[in-house]
């Protein structure tokens, strides 16, 4: 056998006592900005994105993203920040959803 | 409804034109097939070179949409040149075009006119990653008092299940910072990094978050993924990086949602 390091049980239990516990304040990981126009704490809303305009990245053959054909189409949505959604208003006294709209679907 | 037997004829017929139609799409050296012709058996070869010309475009169209930082990077021309020769040796096992372009970073990688960017296989490789992990099934990240009930003395035989969107990407260059600055639609200034950088891809909830994993953590999360458990690979990772930091390595994976599932005592 080689001379292999070996993390003892109380190395161990004490890395998990000392991660869980600095896990409310600090994020250790370097987060990256790789995210293009996602950002957390965003949340998909449906029927406040304008025609043509709404999110999606599901990448190609998927063709969903900029295909809604109606402004503020029920079953289209955008990424808005987190908590928004049912609160934004779209002219006609309709509002946004987190969940997909029966209201303004095209045939 | 046709008798069993008229449409196993029917099926014959229909994927014995298709063999004989689509092997020379993609290969602009071959003759147009012999079953595409004009009302006097004359060969339709513009009428078919539409359709090569539409399999190539819209191959190199899903592969620009995978691999957007790759393409930003080399600019459009390069790419596109690029992609058609990669298209053409490798087109889509699957007619899910989101599923493409698995084997576009090791073609970068041996690319003869991409060895100037060796990082370009790596920016290629976390961007496919990225879209995996979009992907991939929804599951709850693990919670932190997961680890609660778990007594000390089974730490060592945990075992950690993964997330299914997560992933890992190893460089031997700052593919994480390449790839960052490129995805964004912002200009970007000078890029610093020069050191390896390895990537851990994950979705805990909507969004596919990139992050850099500092020294030791990928050997970690490869032992941890394999099903080795916790002490093994904290033991693995120490060896590979005397540098590692335990506590914040779990710390870490834990705000990161890398895995949905604890197993101990078993």
């Amino acid at each position: 056998m080689s001379m292999r390091s070996t993390v003892s049980t109380s190395v161990l239990a004490g890395a998990v006592a000392t991660a869980l516990a600095s896990f409310a304040s600090a994020a250790p990981l370097t987060e990256a900005e790789g995210k293009a126009a996602m950002e957390s704490g965003k949340e998909k809303c449906y029927g406040v994105s304008l025609a043509g305009m709404n999110d999606c990245a599901a990448g190609p053959g998927t063709t969903c993203q900029g295909t809604s054909t109606v402004d503020f189409q029920g079953n289209a949505w955008s990424f808005v920040a987190g908590g928004t959604c049912a609160s934004i208003k779209v002219p006609g006294d309709r509002q946004g959803s987190p969940e997909p709209l029966t209201r303004d679907v095209p045939a | 409804m046709l008798p069993a037997e008229l449409r196993e004829l029917d099926r014959s017929v229909q994927s014995s034109y298709a063999e004989s139609f689509a092997p020379a799409l993609l290969d602009p050296g071959r003759v147009t097939p012999a079953a595409v012709a004009g009302p006097h058996g004359k060969a339709a070869t513009k009428r078919y070179n539409v359709y090569r010309n539409n399999v190539t475009a819209s191959l190199i169209n899903a592969l620009a949409a995978v691999f957007p930082a790759t393409q930003r990077i080399t600019g459009t021309d390069f790419f596109r040149a690029m992609a058609r020769f990669h298209v053409r040796a490798t087109p889509p096992v699957s007619p899910l075009l989101f599923e493409y372009g698995r084997d576009f970073p090791d073609f970068i990688e041996r690319y003869e006119y991409a060895q100037s960017l060796p990082w370009l296989a790596d920016v290629a490789r976390i961007e496919r990653a990225w879209l995996d992990a979009y992907h991939a099934a929804d599951a709850e990240p693990l919670a932190p008092q997961a680890f609660a009930p778990i007594p000390p003395e089974h730490l060592g035989n945990t075992i950690l299940l993964p997330h299914p969107a997560m992933r890992i990407v190893r460089s031997r260059y700052p593919a994480v910072t390449i790839f960052s600055a490129n995805r964004g639609r912002d200009p970007f200034g000078q890029i610093e990094a020069a050191d390896p950088e390895d990537a851990l891809v994950t979705r805990p909830k909507l969004e596919v978050v990139v992050r850099h994993l500092p020294p030791g953590g990928a050997v970690f999360l490869t032992h941890l993924m394999s099903g080795e458990p916790l002490g093994a690979a904290a033991s693995a990772a120490l060896a590979d990086s005397p540098s590692f930091d335990l506590p914040a390595n779990i710390a870490g994976i834990l705000a990161a949602g890398a895995f949905s599932d604890v197993k101990f005592g078993g």
